[in-house]
């Protein structure tokens, strides 16, 4: 056996599509893609969505997903090429050989099952174990990654873990048949960022310890430098670069990996408060209906008009349901908010149409923000046509001068949603909410849904619309470094409570109290040895485990 | 419109005929439609191309007639039923809460009674006229639309567009028409092809019992119904209007189901 695992060589990926009322057309969706892998080395894929990375995984596996076909190349592991030794050698490869973590666990746990039939199944299958000697190296692995209670969690059922310990569990059924190769897609993408940090350091002892080779595919360039040796870089199925992750990351050659190193790199000086707020939210205490328990205890905030407050906090924090409360989508039990000098009603109903107008909001989900059926200049021209009155020609040259405003231009006047990519329909969001001139727009989460690069001219366009239109923003999101470009005032919740207060400059520096610290200390930075050196200074476990 | 699959093609050949031939049915019939020109069942001849029915009329000529009927009542009873079960169902789906509950469960009453024992009860006790017919049609259609519209809307009501609009300020009607019916649209596109069908089988039954269209207007129910007996003897004068019966319904699905395989696509739905 030669000192190679895995060998890809020239590797063509190929797919058809179906364009609406059009022939299906073959396309190439992974242009001659080649790397090596030596045995308990790890590489990381890395690349933005439509980069071919988790094709190209699958593709280890001779696996194509969705009509997905390899249409050329070579895949060696273990010194065969695995694309011509026929079905019944494959499926003796996969889930014996090599093994696949994909994104989101919770999918992927079937919910009926208890978690150990389901970590030892391929180890039994593929005859590598009996059954009792499976579970006990199950329960050896539990233990490795870090899970509570290793000798019975297996008897537990998907849902009675959480997020971050079903992905480990995961991890455990991969590494179960004992593999010389697993592909993890993306296995931490899906959870926050303090939970992020344990399960990464929990795969990266495993991997450590089992000796087994990783395909690492992620995003998220901070990330996939804790874990691997080398890195691939991919964009539109093509290798941009290709090096090892100390090169990558400290000397990065080519212009897109320069830009995936440098991404984030916006500064936004923070403003000082001025006397009056625009939005004042007074000791809100909410819960949704039928529950007996309060999502959002006591929250009081600012927000000073042109600037941007940021509300930070993982999942369950009560962040959206407090943008929730602002729009008077629920109102609240207690508390009061004010809004321009004037009290809201605490129920969408009693708010005056001038309300609403000065009150905008952007979601976290594009596509689903902005109704299929319609064209951008519909969406635009609503806001235009239901609070200012405009028809025909003076709706339609307000409607070109905010399309170009963020940069799209006229001619994606008559575009359906449809046929925008992930960013520009973010930016028509942002549009739509522009044109009913508001003093305030709610930002839930906007860049979380789409790639760095992207994000990050959503970021630009935002901070330099806000000179322009004088909005001030309410930013709800997990993601600090985007807190740390475009804040003036930061919020930290924490279980429903505002945890820490105030201008951008005092929330982040010390000293902290512990769960802004983990939270702080938790995003990956692009620095060889991050990952040891936060685990080792850690003062609380966070809540995901 | 290029690229229409060949059973697309197929069912809006004859679609377009049976629908043609309604609307001049007076141009296109050669006698009227009481009017007795031969004899009892004379076979297929060059004078009376489909021979005679039971009482020497001619065939053809009852046949584009009793299609003229049973097409326009079928139509108009969807279209009763879809404008009311889905308006009715996008409100319960908007409103939620009480109202909801209250038409839905209203609804499921309604349901709960076999359709043609309800026909059938409803038009013994009132005079049957073709809108009388078409009324107690729509309506009983129109239970089953609501279901679907409603389940639809209210996967659509959840959307964040939907949210956007009523942070606006949007008034209810304008949610309703022009953010949920749009994307509600071919799913009840599909269904309306299916209800059409539903429509004409219906209405034939209850010719062929007695109590739909009443003679001497003509109906393929009716024809069927009047031409029964002659099956015994050999005479095929039954099968005709059956025969046109099948194939309307099929070529309507054809057609339906292109124009939901068309519209999907949009969604990455079919190809």
């Amino acid at each position: 056996m030669s000192d190679t695992l895995l060998k890809v060589r020239d590797l063509k990926i190929g797919a058809t599509i179906y364009p609406p009322g059009e022939k299906p057309k073959d396309i190439e969706i992974v242009h001659g893609v080649s790397f090596d892998l030596a045995p308990g080395k790890v590489l990381g894929l890395i690349g933005e969505s439509g980069a071919g990375k988790s094709t190209i995984g699958l593709a280890s596996m001779a696996y194509g997903r969705g009509g997905v076909r390899i249409t050329g190349g070579e895949v060696w592991v273990n010194g065969r090429d695995i694309l011509k030794t026929g079905l019944r050698d494959v499926r003796k490869l996969r889930g014996g050989e090599v093994t696949y973590v994909s994104q989101s666990a919770a999918a992927s746990f079937n919910p009926a099952k208890k978690i150990m039939d389901q970590v030892v199944e391929a180890a039994v299958e593929q005859k590598k174990f009996s059954r009792k000697e499976a579970e006990e190296r199950a329960r050896t692995l539990f233990a490795k990654l870090g899970l509570p209670d290793p000798d019975n969690i297996g008897e537990r059922y998907p849902h009675q873990v959480s997020g971050g310990q079903l992905q480990r569990c995961m991890t455990a059924l991969a590494l179960c048949p004992e593999p010389d190769l697993v592909v993890f897609d993306e296995p931490t993408t899906a959870l926050d960022v303090t939970t992020q940090i344990d399960v990464l350091m929990a795969i990266k002892e495993a991997i450590r310890d089992t000796g087994v080779a990783a395909l690492y595919i992620t995003h998220d360039l901070a990330v996939v430098a804790q874990v691997s040796d080398d890195i691939m870089v991919l964009k539109m199925g093509n290798t941009v670069e290709y090096g090892s992750v100390d090169q990558i990351i400290n000397n990065p050659q080519e212009e897109y990996t320069q830009a995936l190193v440098s991404v984030r790199s916006i500064e936004h000086e923070e403003k000082a408060p001025t006397p009056d707020p625009v939005l004042s939210v007074r000791n809100i205490t909410a819960r949704y209906k039928g529950t007996q328990f309060d999502v959002l205890h006591n929250v009081n905030v600012d927000l000073y008009p042109g600037q941007t407050l940021a509300v930070v906090g993982e999942s369950g924090s009560g962040k959206s349901t407090l943008a929730r409360v602002i729009t008077g989508l629920l109102p609240p039990r207690e508390g009061e908010i004010e809004f321009a000098g004037r009290t809201l009603s605490p129920d969408l109903k009693g708010r005056s149409r001038e309300d609403l107008r000065e009150l905008q909001m952007i979601y976290q989900m594009a596509d689903v923000a902005m109704n299929p059926r319609q064209t951008v200049g519909t969406i635009i021209g609503r806001p235009l046509e239901f609070y200012f009155g405009m028809r025909g020609g003076e709706k339609r040259k307000r409607i070109i001068e905010l399309l170009d405003e963020i940069e799209l231009g006229e001619k994606f006047m008559d575009r359906y949603p449809a046929e925008l990519s992930g960013g520009q329909k973010q930016r028509v969001c942002i549009a739509r909410s522009l044109a009913a001139k508001p003093k305030m727009i709610i930002c839930d989460e906007v860049t979380s849904a789409l790639d760095p690069l992207v994000a990050d001219g959503i970021l630009k366009l935002l901070l330099d619309l806000q000179k322009i239109e004088d909005v001030a923003y309410l930013f709800i999101t997990h993601d600090l470094a985007t807190v740390r470009a475009i804040s003036d005032n930061i919020a930290v919740m924490y279980q429903g409570k505002v945890q820490r207060y105030g201008g951008k400059s005092k929330v982040l520096s010390p000293p902290f109290d512990d769960y802004t610290d983990l939270l702080l200390s938790s995003v990956p930075e692009m620095k060889l040895g991050w990952l040891e050196e936060v685990i080792a200074n850690r003062k609380m476990e966070s809540a995901g485990n | 419109m290029k690229n229409i699959p060949v059973s697309a093609l197929i069912g809006l050949f004859f679609t377009a005929l049976y629908f043609l031939g309604a609307i001049f049915a007076p141009l296109l019939a050669p006698y009227g439609v009481g009017e007795v020109v031969g004899d009892v069942w004379e076979p297929a001849s060059a004078e009376f191309l489909l021979g005679t029915d039971n009482i020497g009329r001619d065939l053809l000529t009852r046949m584009i007639y009793g299609g003229q009927t049973t097409i326009f009542i079928a139509t108009a009873a969807t279209v009763l039923s879809f404008t009311t079960g889905s308006i009715l169902g996008f409100i319960a789906a908007e409103a939620g809460g009480w109202l909801d509950q209250a038409m839905s469960r209203f609804v499921d009453l309604i349901m709960s009674i076999p359709t043609l024992i309800f026909a059938l009860v409803v038009l013994s006790v009132m005079p049957v006229t073709i809108p009388t017919l078409i009324v107690v049609m729509g309506l009983l259609d129109s239970t089953r639309v609501y279901r679907l519209a409603r389940a639809v809307a209210v996967d659509i009501e959840v959307m964040d567009y939907v949210e956007a609009a009523r942070l606006r300020g949007e008034k209810t009607t304008w949610i309703i028409f022009r953010e949920i019916l749009p994307n509600a649209l071919s799913p009840l596109v599909a269904e309306m092809g299916l209800r059409f069908i539903f429509a004409v089988l219906f209405v034939s039954t209850l010719s062929f019992l007695g109590l739909g269209v009443q003679p001497p207007a003509a109906d393929w129910g009716g024809i069927v119904k009047e031409n029964k007996d002659g099956i015994v003897y050999g005479i095929p004068a039954a099968l005709i209007p059956a025969f046109a019966i099948a194939t309307l319904a099929i070529s309507v699905n054809l057609v339906a189901d292109w124009v939901l395989n068309r519209t999907t696509s949009l969604k990455g739905g079919r190809g």
